[in-house]
């Protein structure tokens, strides 16, 4: 009972996530006798949030190094949205070389914030506060006001086109060869950790629960590639999205540097006083944010093959709001890159859901904020419950 | 106040305490760290609520239930802390009626709140603007400024701990002249101080507090009270057999420091390490002990890769050779290890399992170019807690969820798997029950017979006397004493004490 327990406190937002799908197939099936889950809307739902999950990822080794926020990334998205279209659109410059300045220039703006919060110990709430304004004010100099546009198809396409892209008849065996290979790969991957904890006689869980794991995930991710094998095809930018999540997984799981952080989040002087270089921590921590609000940048442009003032706009509260329905702690130590994808999903999910509904905007946004805070209290609540039993 | 016993999870505070304080005298209360001076202060004072403690508190002959300071301070019962509670950006006269705020709810009447103030300032002799910010003026007046707040609430009883404790000689001197005036003109007061000389100056009658209890009170008039009746009034207790044995094995000298001055990080040009010259051999124990705020932990934490202090000269030397510690990195590579005293605070990350915190200074140990190898990790981590006898029920679990003596256990492993050859304990033992001393002591004896060099604070009188092969004592930023295992005494070392604050 009590492991049924942890079970589901551990999974609770999954549930959650579950439990909002279901909820809206109903609704929408029941005002317009369409489904949620149908083969566009879950090419939508990828396209439309993979934003969110790139900036998230940023955003929650921000958040764990001590509970601080970017609230600039928005404003780096509009500015390096700007930067691609100077160099591709008015320079014709060469996809890959424009492609690697613009990470450049956002490693670099990540760089100008962390030296101010990591090495002078300016509250990151202040630096990121003011490249807000900058960035936007600087992303509005470059483009005059104006919407720089169209970006090339040669630049697009590794951002937002579908494989196999020419031959129609092949969507679906291609994606669903691919999602078998995946498959296989988890499968084999848990047989091979089981079978290495038994041989070094670690604790190892239960047979049935591995088993049904496996199979949820291999469930889910050949009914995706079905859905995505009837509309256009795998999109490129969900390889982009798993390799960025897998990455940065890694990172905080398996990496000195992701143990330090957690551990800086958790107690900075502890941390301090076992010879971590906290400031270095803090500073990799919003540069790397430069570096991904770029990346997230570039998708952001390729899909909508422009550049215009008004983009990035909030991007950097979906993204937090990501990491907090994820579980991630506003104090710090607390939360993972699997947390914030399924918050990212989660808002996803709303979003498009409400859209289908038909509900309208202002509505929307109001759910979307009561959503979030009832995510956050029901976690910390649960939380404390822990501590105290 | 009358039969008091006052208990916190674990320990008794307070054991049956009572004390009389005649109206218009100036009571001094003494004793040991952790003797319950405080504790008693807070009963006194209402911080500890009425219900929470056994024994009754009568003023002025009438029984008091007090349920918070409020209550108290209605009465004119007003403590003083040791540390000031003071509003740095605010000035005098804000901080003065800070709570008890001039004018009505939505309209503070600025006027009156300043020339009141002014009045309360002239009564205790403070000359400053009251728009004068706290921030801009010395430690003394500080102390002044709260003795005018105690008076603004109409004080009766003034409760003061520790006055002196940060003040210079002269402003002691004018402070204690203070105490005097109010005491012509009827006020009580009650002194906690380590100072005794400034106790025998003031005070009426002396009382004198160990291990929760009164020994003795003594009449500054009558009796004839010297400095050794009250130092074994404070320290004389039985040793028993507390302390694991050990065979001495103590060799070369190891570590070494000298001339070492360390500057406090904020106020400039106040010292708090001055010109300490110390060393530690192998396979020895070395005691520092002193009272708090001594600058025991600075001094530690200063050696330990400069994490404190500011302008910090001196030499360190490694088996005779000099390093330079800039930072803990470079502390931990020359093989020295610090085990804090606030565990919770500077030690332990609280919300990660025991194997995360075992391994936190010791990451390269366990990973292959700075990824981790979990299975290494985890095997190190059962060994050690293993090997130490920490309780848990898997090397999972939170830290938070583990009791102190066991939370303690976890900060030390941490510590033996970066394998030092230095390891400055700093208070091992606060505030964890007594089989669990025991076991620490026994693993602090495992270290020293593996020949590594142990520089070892506490504030435990015996525990050092029990432990150490040599002691140092230090006060005020110097040491100001050396004692071997058999020379030392709690007498001799509290005498040393106060003897340097005396001369």
């Amino acid at each position: 009972m009590a492991r049924t327990k942890e079970l589901l406190r551990k999974n609770s937002m999954l549930i959650a996530l579950i439990f909002i799908i279901v909820l809206f197939e109903i609704v929408i099936n029941v005002r317009s006798g369409s489904y949620l889950i149908t083969p566009m809307n879950i090419t939508n739902l990828i396209n439309q949030n993979s934003y969110v999950v790139i900036l998230a990822c940023g955003m929650l080794i921000c958040i764990l190094s001590g509970g601080n926020i970017d609230l600039s990334v928005g404003s780096q998205v509009v500015l390096i949205g700007a930067l691609a279209g100077v160099f591709l659109i008015d320079m014709r410059m060469n996809v890959w070389l424009a492609i690697g300045l613009c990470l450049l220039a956002g490693i670099g703006l990540g760089a100008w914030q962390g030296f101010w919060i990591a090495y002078m110990r300016i509250p990151a709430f202040i630096v990121t506060l003011a490249g807000m304004m900058t960035f936007r004010g600087m992303a509005q100099l470059i483009l005059g006001g104006f919407t720089k546009s169209p970006f090339r198809e040669d630049f697009t396409r590794y951002f937002n086109s579908f494989l196999p892209g020419d031959r129609p008849e092949m969507r679906l065996p291609v994606a669903l060869t691919a999602a078998g290979v995946i498959c296989a790969v988890f499968i084999a991957a848990q047989i091979i950790g089981r079978v290495r904890k038994i041989r070094k006689k670690y604790d190892v869980e239960k047979v049935a629960v591995t088993a049904v794991r496996t199979a949820v995930v291999c469930a889910v991710a050949m009914g995706i590639a079905y859905m995505l094998g009837l509309d256009r095809g795998i999109p490129v930018i969900l390889i982009l999205l798993a390799a960025v999540v897998a990455a940065y997984s890694y990172y905080t799981k398996h990496t000195v540097p992701g143990r330090r952080l957690y551990a800086m989040g958790g107690n900075e002087k502890a941390a301090k006083l076992s010879g971590i270089n906290t400031n270095r921590i803090l500073f990799f921590a919003y540069t790397n944010m430069g570096f991904l609000s770029a990346l997230a940048a570039l998708v952001c442009v390729a899909r909508f093959r422009a550049a215009t003032p008004s983009a990035g706009m909030g991007f950097e509260l979906d993204a937090i709001g990501a990491c907090f329905i994820g579980g991630a702690s506003a104090y710090g130590g607390i939360g993972t890159i699997y947390g914030a994808v399924i918050g990212a999903v989660f808002m996803g999910v709303l979003n498009i859901g409400m859209s289908i509904a038909g509900m309208d905007q202002y509505w929307q946004s109001t759910i979307k904020g009561i959503v979030l805070l009832t995510a956050v209290v029901f976690d910390i609540m649960s939380r404390k419950r822990k501590q105290a039993a | 106040m009358q039969g008091i016993t006052k208990r916190f999870p674990g320990v008794t505070a307070l054991n049956d305490v009572s004390l009389m304080v005649d109206e218009g005298e100036i009571h001094a209360v003494v004793g040991e760290n952790g003797a319950g001076k405080s504790t008693l202060m807070n009963v006194l004072s209402g911080v500890f609520a009425h219900g929470s403690f056994e024994g009754e508190i009568l003023f002025d002959g009438k029984k008091c239930v007090f349920h918070g300071i409020p209550d108290s301070e209605r009465l004119g019962i007003v403590i003083i802390h040791q540390e000031l509670a003071l509003v740095p950006n605010m000035s005098i006269a804000e901080n003065m009626f800070l709570g008890n705020e001039r004018g009505v709810y939505f309209k503070l009447n600025w006027d009156e709140t300043k020339k009141r103030a002014a009045e309360y300032m002239e009564m205790v002799g403070l000359r400053e603007s009251p728009d004068t910010l706290i921030k801009d003026i010395g430690v003394g007046k500080q102390q002044l400024v709260e003795i005018a707040k105690a008076l603004s609430k109409n004080v009766k009883l003034l409760i003061l701990d520790e006055p002196t404790a940060s003040l210079n000689e002269d402003d002691s001197q004018k402070l204690l002249k203070l105490l005097l005036e109010f005491k012509a003109r009827g006020m009580t007061s009650i002194l906690i101080s380590h100072k005794l000389g400034e106790v025998s100056q003031v005070a009426d009658h002396i009382t004198i507090i160990r291990d929760g209890a009164v020994i003795e009170t003594l009449d500054n008039k009558t009796d004839e009270v010297s400095e050794w009746r009250i130092i074994r009034g404070m320290v004389g207790r039985e040793m028993t057999d507390r302390f694991p044995g050990r065979e001495g094995n103590v060799g070369e000298v190891y570590f070494e420091v000298k001339d070492w001055t360390v500057f406090h990080p904020l106020y400039a040009g106040r010292k708090v390490c001055e010109d300490i010259n110390i060393n530690v051999r192998r396979g020895e124990v070395v005691g520092i002990s002193g009272l708090m705020g001594a600058g025991r932990t600075e001094l530690a934490m200063s050696l330990f890769g400069k994490s404190y202090g500011s302008d910090i000269t001196g030499k360190v030397f490694i088996n005779g050779r000099e390093v330079k510690l800039r930072n803990v990195s470079d502390a931990i590579a020359h093989k020295l290890a610090y085990v804090t005293e606030d565990r919770k605070g500077n030690g332990l990350v609280l919300s990660n399992p025991i194997r995360v915190n075992n391994t936190l200074a010791s990451l390269e140990n366990v990973s292959n170019f700075g990824v981790l190898d979990k299975d290494k990790e985890i095997s190190v981590s059962k060994d050690i807690n293993n090997k130490l006898g920490v309780k848990l029920s898997s090397i999972e679990q939170h830290v938070s969820n583990l009791s102190g003596g066991n939370q303690q256990k976890v900060l030390l492993t941490k510590w033996m798997l970066s394998e030092p050859e230095v390891l400055i304990l700093d208070e091992p033992t606060r505030g964890i029950d007594v089989g669990a001393k025991y076991e620490i002591y026994r693993i602090i004896n495992e270290l020293v017979a593996d020949d590594k060099a142990i520089l070892m604070i506490s504030s435990e009188m015996p525990e050092l006397l029990g432990m150490c092969d040599r002691i140092y004592v230090m006060n005020e930023g110097r040491i100001v004493g050396e004692f071997t295992r058999e020379e030392a005494t709690s007498e001799l070392i509290m005498a040393s004490i106060i003897r340097s604050v005396n001369s």
